[in-house]
């Protein structure tokens, strides 16, 4: 091994190259940049202003961030369903007018005049959430007019009733500790904010209707076409937004106590701006509170500062403007090209290295020479089923099989002509094995662990297991279950071929050579889970062994078996049972003589095998190349072999043409017969083994004959 | 069939005819050729607008800046002509900071995709504050000696016609040209109607947004230097009031649908028509300016709707993000 290649397997082993990309594919990254923005715009101003994070300050700016906040709340919700309220400004003058006109003029107590704003607000917003919702008008140039309309009657409502407003001094403490009061030096206003914003947060996150409201803003033909009520949920976001206008107004009025005819006058571009600047996008379906509160940070600060600088008002407005645009135009780059950066920099190949392979040709000698014994296997269900990954038989004969429409399909005994669907799981199922009590067991991919009790019914048995602590990806969830067998004591041992990657992607996983994937150990005794062993590449087909306490299970694109005790002496040791298969392994099964069947999905290619072992090389072809033009492992070809715990092959059976049979993921022994699967085969396949116990069922050899 | 000619346009003019006649009958003093001529000049800049505003929304784009733009170039002609300037200098100006401002705005909607709504909410704010923190000295500017002879753009008569109705006429005679003679106009609808469509055809479609934009800048200017000869000063704080709204207001009510790609001069010349008849009427029965501006935002609003019936959005087709 050259120094370079020293260096190159020095560097995939300890760099972890992998994590930019999951980094980056999480949706918190995005918040994450708006809040760099925030820390680095506090701190310049800070150097440049004195005082300005000292705790007055800071109180003062928690006021104002409280009242703009709210405003941005409501707006950020309005953008968040795919709209725009641009009568923000309007509305907040008006709810603002409606609170001291009912305090100082009407003279009602503070709780009456808190309901009445709100109500104001609510009215204002049910407005705009009318003419939007319902009469599907376009939201920017209806809250423009409600904006001229609100406006309009703000005026003639200042002009008739600002001296009555003005000359009346109400006392009310209440009132004063809504406008300038604290709680131990946070204000009064900053304290509600929270609240509002973390049950705005729940309601976004983990509650239906903010579902909702983030579905329409996607797609709001989709949404619409999965049920939700699309104009009644877009009215009430506009109310909402009304809502929450009114209360930063109240908070205004209670502080200041004037109107003016520049109240919320221009209100509308400081809010968008923050709601933008914050990354939410314009257009809809993304957002969160996190997002509208950095927003409104950073907008402050720097309006702030400005002022403290004593900039004029058209610099104000130059740098505001230019934020505005700078921020939609990083927005629209970002999530314009946001999946792009991911998918370049997601694929994330390592080092490995394989000797070169045993040979295969014809005349070679070796136990993996090639021959013709597969090429006249009886086929089962020709055309009628698509993609049977595993293959099992049950204790009567019948055959069972995955389809890629999500069914379980069964044949029946004896001519295997008859067929139906067993269960409709909905994902495609791949590995199966029965338990003693007949339980049909199945790894589906993207879903998990299934049961269908012998009575039909599907039960979920698992669909997570531990979070492992230093996983960027959130690895709970099981995304690719492949294949299982089952302990004498009822544990279930499966596979989980790679934690990166969707079913439909396996093949990348097979580029990138990292150890992905783990096995996973569930009790359907305490109904538990967890992570037996982690860092496999691509483990794939499981197999108790004689002992009863462990596993064989194969590695695909790594190329070897290996035993893995979970019981006993030797409990938690892995060993390798053979290494350097000439082709890819997968499923594992018990043979009738004590040995195990092994298929082998596909036969190695020397240009793969260099390209291991070079993870630049593999790098930029994943970053160059069109997805379809990759390096993958050829799968056109594979074989049957059988082979002992030692690791001995005893015997392989090809098919040289591959018409009959073309592909073999799985083989099941049964009563003198050897049945074929193939993940993208549309037919099962049955070969007659010579010298093989007829009367071989895999079940009663392990536990016995039932009933 | 028979109700689908009743499209905007038509009830927009009926409502138009409806208002004068009853203007002309109940309120003494509107139906006078004087009264005529001032209610024509004093709706002149918001037409030229309007017209500018027009060739925007037929290519599926908004221009909030058109008010920055009014204001900020000439008022740039009348404070470099102030500080001593020659007049071709400072107009020579004046278009160059109008051309660039249009190409900015086109690049950023054209190429760097914001939606036009936000690049000019933006733009106008940025360019109304360049001009009130580095360009003027006084939020009015005012006329000076240098501008002799130019008011007559705005204040002089041809045949007896105020020349800003002049001016009004000759805007709408050469973008109608360019609207309905020129290949450019032909590719401008084809943007409006769908532009994915015109983009996979081969139109270049980002040159003629961006050449939409420019024009609009363009036209914004002149309006600005004939709104400013006939009051012979730059107010520059108009850019806070509610004038762009009246500009949408005559673009909608014409008859020329948001979602683009339809309408043309003659709808933009109803509108500015519908439009100065009631604030001339409103002025005469003396409506303060606020109640102005709530019928305005209230008919506004009616003609949306209208508009929303008739032309509804179409579902499948409406563009994510299309707001």
């Amino acid at each position: 091994m050259s120094m370079q290649e020293s260096f190159v397997r020095f560097k995939a082993r300890y760099w972890p190259d992998h994590l930019l990309g999951e980094i980056l594919s999480k949706r918190w990254t995005e918040t994450a940049i708006p809040v760099i923005v925030l820390v680095l715009v506090a701190f310049a101003l800070s150097r440049a202003i004195d005082g300005f994070l000292s705790p007055a300050a800071l109180s003062d700016t928690a006021r104002q961030a409280g009242e703009v906040g709210f405003v941005v709340l409501g707006m950020a919700l309005v953008v968040v369903v795919g709209g725009i309220d641009l009568s923000v400004g309007s509305m907040f003058a008006l709810c603002d007018f409606c609170a001291l006109y009912c305090l100082n003029v009407l003279n009602w107590p503070v709780p009456a005049v808190i309901v009445a704003t709100i109500v104001c607000g609510a009215l204002l917003g049910a407005v705009n959430g009318f003419l939007i919702g319902y009469l599907r008008l376009r939201a920017f140039i209806t809250t423009l007019i409600t904006l001229i309309i609100y406006r309009s009657a703000y005026d003639l409502l200042l002009f008739d009733n600002s001296t009555k407003i003005a000359s009346a001094l109400p006392d009310f403490p209440s009132w004063d500790f809504i406008g300038m009061g604290d709680v131990a030096g946070v204000p009064s206003v900053a304290i509600v904010y929270l609240v509002v914003a973390l049950f705005g947060h729940v309601f976004m996150t983990r509650m239906r209707p903010g579902w909702h409201i983030t579905a329409i803003g996607g797609s709001r033909r989709s949404a619409y076409n999965s049920g939700i009520a699309v104009r009644r949920t877009i009215a009430l976001c506009y109310v909402a937004s009304g809502v929450m206008t009114s209360i930063g107004a109240l908070f205004f009025a209670a502080r200041l106590g004037t109107v003016g005819g520049d109240v919320g006058v221009g209100l509308e571009v400081t809010v968008l701006t923050a709601t933008v600047l914050g990354g939410i996008t314009l257009g809809g379906g993304n957002g969160s509170v996190a997002k509208a509160l950095a927003g409104t940070l950073i907008v402050l600060l720097v309006t702030n500062g400005l002022t403290t600088l004593s900039v004029s008002g058209g610099v104000n407005r130059m740098v505001l403007a230019g934020i505005l645009l700078l921020a939609a135009m990083i927005d629209i780059r970002w999530l314009k090209n946001r999946s792009r950066i991911i998918s370049k920099v997601y694929v994330s190949p390592t080092y490995h290295f394989l000797p070169p392979p045993p040979p295969t040709e014809v005349g070679s000698g070796g136990p993996f020479e090639q021959n013709d014994k597969l090429r006249d296997v009886t086929l089962i269900g020709l055309g009628r089923i698509e993609a049977p990954e595993d293959v099992i038989l049950d204790r009567h004969d019948n055959l069972y099989a995955g389809s890629r429409h999500g069914d379980i399909i069964r044949f029946l005994a004896p001519d295997y002509e008859k067929m139906e669907v067993y269960a409709h799981i909905g994902g495609q199922p791949l590995g199966m094995a029965f338990d003693r009590n007949d339980n049909l067991y199945c790894c589906i991919g993207g879903m998990g662990l299934y049961r269908i009790t012998p009575d039909r019914r599907i039960e979920k048995a698992t669909d997570e297991t531990n979070r492992s602590l230093y996983s960027v990806n959130d690895d709970s969830r099981l995304r690719l279950a492949d294949d299982l067998d089952i302990a004498d004591d009822g544990r279930i041992f499966f596979s989980e071929a790679t934690v990166r990657y969707e079913m439909h992607e396996w093949p990348v996983d097979g580029l990138e050579a990292r150890g992905n994937g783990r096995i996973i150990c569930y009790d359907p005794n305490k109904n538990t889970t967890y992570t037996a062993l982690r860092g496999l590449k691509f483990p794939n087909g499981i197999c108790i062994a004689s002992d009863g306490q462990s596993i064989l299970f194969a590695e695909t694109f790594g190329c070897s078996i290996k035993r893995f005790w979970f019981d006993g002496p030797k409990k938690g040791k892995v060993e390798v049972v053979m290494d350097n298969l000439p082709g890819y392994p997968d499923n594992i099964n018990l043979a009738s003589d004590g040995n195990y069947w092994l298929a082998l999905v596909g036969m190695r290619s020397p240009a793969l095998d260099l390209a291991w072992r070079m993870p630049g090389f593999r790098k930029r072809m994943g970053k160059r190349l069109p997805v379809d033009e990759w390096l993958f492992p050829n799968i056109n070809t594979g074989c049957v072999v059988k082979f002992n715990e030692k690791g001995e092959i005893l015997e392989s059976f090809w098919d040289l043409k591959g018409i009959n049979h073309p592909m073999i993921t799985s083989m099941r022994e049964h009563r003198g017969y050897l049945y074929l699967g193939g993940i993208s085969n549309n037919r099962i396949g049955r070969y007659k083994l010579e010298h093989a116990d007829p009367d071989f069922v895999q079940y009663d050899r392990r536990w016995g004959r039932s009933s | 069939m028979t109700l689908k000619r009743i499209g905007q346009q038509e009830i927009v003019l009926g409502i138009f005819v409806v208002l004068f006649v009853a203007f002309a009958l109940f309120l003494p003093g509107f139906a006078t050729t004087a009264n005529m001529l001032t209610l024509l000049q004093n709706v002149a800049v918001l037409g030229i607008l309007g017209l500018a505003m027009a060739l925007v929304v037929i290519g599926r784009g908004i221009d909030i800046s058109l008010i920055a733009a009014l204001a900020v170039p000439p008022g740039l002609v009348l404070q470099m002509v102030q500080d001593g300037h020659s007049l071709p200098v400072s107009i020579a100006a004046a278009l160059a900071l109008a051309l660039v401002f249009g190409l900015l705005n086109g690049w950023l909607i054209a190429y760097a995709e914001v939606p036009s709504l936000f690049t000019t909410l933006a733009t106008g704010l940025f360019l109304a504050g360049l001009g009130q923190a580095a360009l003027f000295k006084l939020d009015v500017v005012q006329w000076s000696e240098g501008m002799s002879g130019f008011e007559r753009l705005g204040q002089g008569s041809l045949l007896g016609i105020p020349t800003p109705i002049i001016a009004f006429a000759l805007v709408c005679v050469v973008v109608a040209l360019l609207l309905r003679q020129t290949r450019i106009g032909a590719y401008i609808y084809a943007i409006g109607d769908n532009p994915f469509g015109a983009r996979v055809t081969g139109i270049p479609s980002r040159p003629i947004i961006v050449l939409q934009y420019v024009l609009a800048a363009l036209i914004g200017c002149f309006a600005g230097l004939v709104l400013a000869s006939s009051v012979n000063s730059m107010p520059t704080r108009i850019f806070n009031s509610t004038m762009i709204y009246d500009v949408i207001l005559v673009v909608v009510l014409g008859g020329i649908g948001l979602s683009g790609g339809r309408g043309g001069v003659f709808n933009v010349i109803i509108g500015t028509l519908l439009i100065g008849t009631m604030l001339n009427g409103m002025t005469i029965m003396d409506v303060s300016y606020s109640g102005q501006n709530l019928i305005k935002g209230v008919i506004l609003l009616i003609a949306v709707i209208i508009d929303s019936f008739l032309n509804p959005r179409n579902e499948e087709t409406a563009q994510q993000g299309d707001i």
